[in-house]
């Protein structure tokens, strides 16, 4: 029993890093994504704040997941998730004030971040609270490894910083890296995100889906009309 | 271990409780409810809202005390940075109140108000109060703020009696955001000490560069209100002013310190022009006679002595 856990516990912590990213597979969470992205702080602590929400809602959902009535289920998975984000976000302003400042209204987005939903609607509906806890862990992990790749770049190749340390020393304060602007916009969160998941699909090709439409050669689409 | 006894009691007086039986039995009979009936769909719903709004509202109220605590602090610490007084690692709380002084200044007169207590007067949350605001006619309303407070709370620095910076609070919108922050002045009212912003949600590294100390830097030294004719130069992102209205701006690019009007001028933040036309709105609003003019006035007119 306890090794059949192990195994699962195992592949809702390790799959979704890379296997089943919820960014780069599922493709969830990519407003946030794009946000926050610009400093590598305040990713942190989004990530941090993100994987909590969803492991946490994720066990309290299935831990009630026998008695929500199928009518109001997302309804009641939005309360919870709703009512975590706000107790997260009340900590922060108490304990964290400059980060809770700076990432301002993006905390309270968590509520809408579909990665948190789709997980309770996904696993937590259908498995044990423990089992749903780790897998809200490993999501969490999954968007966070994102999140600061994204972050890592953006912050460095932007503002020639990292954590808020200089790594570059800025044109403008008499040295040599002439930062680039486009990485401190959303936009550019979009260009990386769509790198990483080519790259990911290129390593593991069995996560690129099939295409829906397949584009005929001339001579093909002609031979149709007959 | 008491407090076990305790919680026992607390239990063993709700099982005796008739109230509490009936309730059990209520539950109990709720959960073994086929889970889409519609007294099941009800009570799952009333005791889930229930159980978040203890969660929400205990988590609110606890933390609420840490949380004006920040904000005091960094409200604190931002008028002593502005300042420049702030001492990395020093005790803010004590070196606010040894070296500032707050005052409520009428906006209207220039006036001193002494009958209101500082400490307790917020500006933020009276110019959301109809009996202590007033609205700005849309023509004047270069800061797009649409109302303002009545009275402002100023602070002080003074130096072995001597005043040595007046600080303002000034406030306007920018690209996304309204912008608050605090511009410090030499007695004479017209020369920059320094600038900055505590609350502004600008673009991270474009218009959030606002808070760039390097940038910062640059107002120091600038003048606020025009001396001569050629205030306003080609390059400004607006047009000049009238001697005595304030001339200071943003302009684009870097200010080219051997120009005439240059004292006028701070460079632009790269990339963010609407922020920086933000800025040199707010800064000319407040220091307009709309805003602090009348007040500056009388502090030129005491030489910055009066107490």
């Amino acid at each position: 029993m306890s090794e059949i856990l192990n195994d699962e516990t195992k592949k809702v912590l390790i799959e979704p890093l890379v296997d089943n990213n919820p960014i780069t597979l599922q493709v969830l969470g990519i407003c946030s994504a794009l946000a926050v992205t610009s400093q590598m702080s305040t990713s942190l602590i989004m990530a941090l704040a993100l994987t909590l929400v969803t492991a946490c809602s994720s066990a309290a959902i299935s831990a009630i997941r026998n008695h929500i009535p199928g009518s109001i289920r997302i309804i009641v998975q939005m309360t919870i998730i709703a009512s975590l984000v706000i107790v997260v976000d009340q900590i922060l302003k108490a304990f964290a004030y400059e980060i809770s400042k700076q990432l301002s209204v993006f905390v309270g987005l968590i509520i809408t971040n579909c990665i948190v939903m789709g997980r309770a609607e996904g696993y937590a509906m259908k498995n044990p609270p423990l089992a749903s806890f780790m897998d809200g862990i490993g999501n969490g992990l999954g968007y966070s490894l994102i999140l600061i790749t994204v972050s890592f770049i953006r912050e460095s190749l932007g503002s020639g910083k990292l954590l808020g340390i200089e790594v570059f020393k800025l044109t403008k304060d008499g040295g040599w890296y002439d930062p680039n602007g486009l990485m401190l916009l959303p936009p550019s969160a979009f260009f990386i995100i769509g790198l990483i998941i080519w790259a990911v699909r290129q390593w593991k090709p069995k996560q690129a889906e099939a295409a829906d439409f397949k584009i005929l050669s001339i001579a093909h689409g002609e031979g149709g009309h007959h | 271990m008491p407090k076990c006894e305790q919680f026992n009691k607390i239990c063993a007086k709700l099982d005796s409780c008739e109230h509490y039986q009936k309730f059990r039995v209520y539950w109990d009979k709720v959960l073994a409810m086929g889970n889409d009936s519609l007294e099941k769909t009800i009570a799952i719903a009333t005791a889930l809202c229930l159980v978040c709004a203890v969660l929400v509202s205990f988590s609110a109220v606890a933390l609420k005390p840490l949380q004006v605590h920040n904000k005091e602090l960094d409200m604190k610490k931002n008028i002593l940075d502005v300042a420049g007084l702030l001492q990395e690692g020093s005790d803010i709380d004590k070196a606010f109140a040894e070296k500032i002084e707050a005052k409520i200044v009428n906006l209207e007169t220039g006036d001193y108000v002494e009958d209101m207590n500082p400490a307790e007067y917020d500006q933020r949350k009276a110019a959301k109060d109809p009996a202590l605001s007033a609205a700005i006619p849309k023509e004047k309303d270069i800061a797009h703020i649409r109302v303002k407070a009545k009275y402002a709370k100023v602070f002080l620095v003074k130096e072995a009696g001597a005043l040595k910076s007046v600080i303002l609070p000034v406030h306007g919108y920018g690209l996304w955001s309204t912008l608050y922050g605090f511009l410090s002045l030499d007695p004479d009212g017209q020369t920059v000490q320094s600038i900055n912003f505590y609350d502004q949600a600008e673009t991270p590294g474009l218009g959030g560069e606002v808070v760039n100390p390097n940038w910062r830097a640059l107002w120091k030294g600038k003048k606020v209100y025009a001396e001569t004719e050629q205030a306003g130069s080609e390059k400004g992102l607006i047009e000049a002013a009238e001697i005595g209205e304030p001339a200071l701006s943003l302009i684009k690019g870097v200010v080219d310190n051997s120009k005439p009007g240059s004292q006028y001028q701070v460079d632009g933040l790269a990339g963010a022009s609407l922020t920086s036309t933000g800025v040199t709105n707010l800064v000319r609003y407040w220091m307009s006679k709309e805003g602090f003019a009348p007040y500056i006035a009388k502090v030129r007119a005491v030489k910055g002595v009066k107490s």
